[in-house]
């Protein structure tokens, strides 16, 4: 298991499979499979698998620490960039064959209506973190900081998930299953950020009692 | 036709030998022109959508009503499996499949309330009552998309005639029927059930109120809110309430299901109107199914020069 993660040649099947979505739609879409309203279905299915990439590239550090499976980190910043990718996809279906790319219409939207408000956040958030995805900019930015910009996605996939509860007209059981896997994952961080910081006092305090200890004897 | 058998190859497509020379430049050719060609189908497919059969009792005797625009009608593919059916589920292609087993005969229709004669329908005798029209009209959803349905049925009104209402019948109730052992999509739909909307008693007895049994021809798909079901057109498409068990005439305004579910965003009225937006997107524009760009939405879904006397001197932004 650890060879295989390990492989240089894992990435193209995983790359591969993350394209699946995007095959399966234009495979449908040339079978005159995407239903009676073919630009809501693009739409939605796009919407559906950024999501699904945010909440995959939140699930690596939680798989990598609890599985002992460090090697997943290689995987990270493919599911992150497809997750932009399908963001991408999904905001460009939005403005070309929704809006017709009528900016004043577009901005006038993003303006008034707190649902398409919430997505382009979300979307807009992205951006930074795909542009900074390179080894490249890790260096410039030094570790620390690129990884506090970084913490950009958990803006986002929070506002992905308004985005799409705010959207629904009633049957709410998807967004709110998307709102638990996010809201499980940034628990884990707060959990384990709360964890270490106890962990930080108490090994803090019984140096400084062994310190009196040490001073008594 | 003549019928070509797959072996005849006839000398046009005999490749020329120049051709063959030239044939790496032919397979550059030609995968740029099947990408064309791709590309052309996905724009296509994208303002046209597939058609399939249809499986429904054709309806004899139909006359032709008024009212009818000859707008293109929309395939009949999409208008039963693009539905809001939320006893059926809330995605828009649930309702055609979970509603396959929906049962719709026998079917009794009870109309009471403030009446001088109630009475308890058999769907056959009721569809006796006056004769079928079939009437083509533009039909817009809430949710911005549209279609152009030739519905089958009769006026409102000749039911509502038959029944005698009293003085104090100033509004019509609904309520569809609710069986949740047949309809599998309303537990997770989030609204509450049985369905019920209402009209005035002047949009009832409107003469563009439809009381439907079919469409296309034959009689309406379970989907499709069978055997029974009102067509309001120049309202938002959830007041016309599906699958009818009860008509009451009461005195005030009936609860409506959606405004039960969520007030403000739905109100008792909801005449499709351009200017005043759904809180949550613009109401001016609409997709037509089958159609690539969106078209303007019409007051009152076009049907202005028959209903706006109805509302004369109503502000249409506080009764929505």
């Amino acid at each position: 298991m650890k060879s295989v993660l390990n492989s240089k040649w894992i990435k193209v099947p995983v790359f591969v499979l993350c394209l699946v979505p995007l095959t399966r739609l234009i495979w449908r879409g040339l079978n005159h499979e995407l239903g009676a309203n073919p630009i809501e279905f693009i739409t939605h299915t796009t919407g559906d698998w950024t999501l699904i990439f945010l909440v995959l590239t939140l699930s690596i550090t939680p798989a990598r620490k609890l599985l002992r499976r460090p090697e997943l980190i290689r995987f990270r910043r493919m599911l992150g960039l497809f997750a932009f990718f399908y963001g991408f996809l999904h905001f460009s279906t939005w403005i070309g064959l929704d809006k017709f790319f009528d900016l004043a219409e577009m901005l006038h939207d993003v303006r008034k209506r707190p649902f398409i408000t919430a997505g382009f956040t979300g979307f807009v958030l992205m951006i930074p973190l795909a542009a900074t995805s390179t080894a490249g900019w890790i260096r410039r930015l030094g570790g620390r900081r690129w990884q506090m910009l970084h913490r950009l996605i958990y803006a986002s996939a929070v506002a992905g998930v308004v985005h799409y509860y705010w959207l629904v007209k009633s049957d709410v059981r998807k967004p709110v299953f998307y709102g638990t896997l996010v809201a499980l994952l940034l628990a884990y961080r707060l959990g384990n950020r709360l964890l270490r910081k106890a962990d930080r006092t108490r090994s803090g305090s019984s140096a400084r009692e062994r310190l009196v200890l040490g001073e008594k004897v | 036709m003549l019928q070509k058998k797959s072996w005849d190859i006839p000398s046009s497509e005999i490749t020329p030998r120049s051709v063959y020379l030239n044939r790496r430049e032919f397979i550059a050719d030609a995968s740029a022109a099947a990408a064309m060609m791709v590309a052309e189908r996905t724009l296509w497919e994208l303002a046209s959508p597939s058609q399939k059969v249809r499986a429904g009792t054709k309806l004899n005797g139909v006359i032709k009503g008024p009212f009818g625009t000859d707008e293109k009608q929309t395939p009949y593919n999409d208008v039963t499996h693009y539905n809001n059916f939320y006893e059926f589920g809330a995605g828009k292609e649930e309702p055609a499949e979970k509603a396959k087993n929906f049962k719709t005969s026998p079917w009794t229709l009870v109309v009471d309330g403030a009446v001088n004669k109630p009475k308890t329908f058999d769907l056959d005798a009721m569809m006796k009552l006056a004769p079928l029209e079939e009437r083509v009209y533009r039909h817009r959803c809430v949710e911005a998309w549209s279609i152009v349905v030739p519905w089958i049925g009769f006026p409102l009104n000749a039911l509502i005639k038959q029944v005698e209402p009293t003085s104090k019948a100033k509004y019509v109730a609904f309520q569809s029927l609710y069986d949740p052992k047949q309809m599998p999509g309303a537990r997770y739909a989030g609204i509450p059930f049985p369905y019920v909307e209402g009209l005035r008693m002047d949009e009832a007895m409107h003469p563009l109120a439809l009381l439907c049994f079919g469409m296309y021809g034959e009689t309406l798909p379970n989907q499709d809110g069978a055997p029974v079901r009102l067509v309001v057109p120049w309202k938002y498409g959830f007041k016309s309430i599906k699958s009818i068990v009860k008509i009451k005439f009461v005195e005030h305004e009936p609860p409506t299901t959606w405004n039960l579910a969520n007030p403000r965003e739905y109100g008792f009225y909801s005449n499709v109107n351009p200017s005043v937006d759904h809180p949550r997107w613009s109401q001016a524009k609409e997709r037509r199914l089958g159609e690539f760009f969106r078209r303007p939405t019409l007051m009152f879904n076009g049907y202005g020069e028959q209903v706006t006397q109805l509302y004369a001197g109503m502000d249409l932004r506080k009764y929505f």
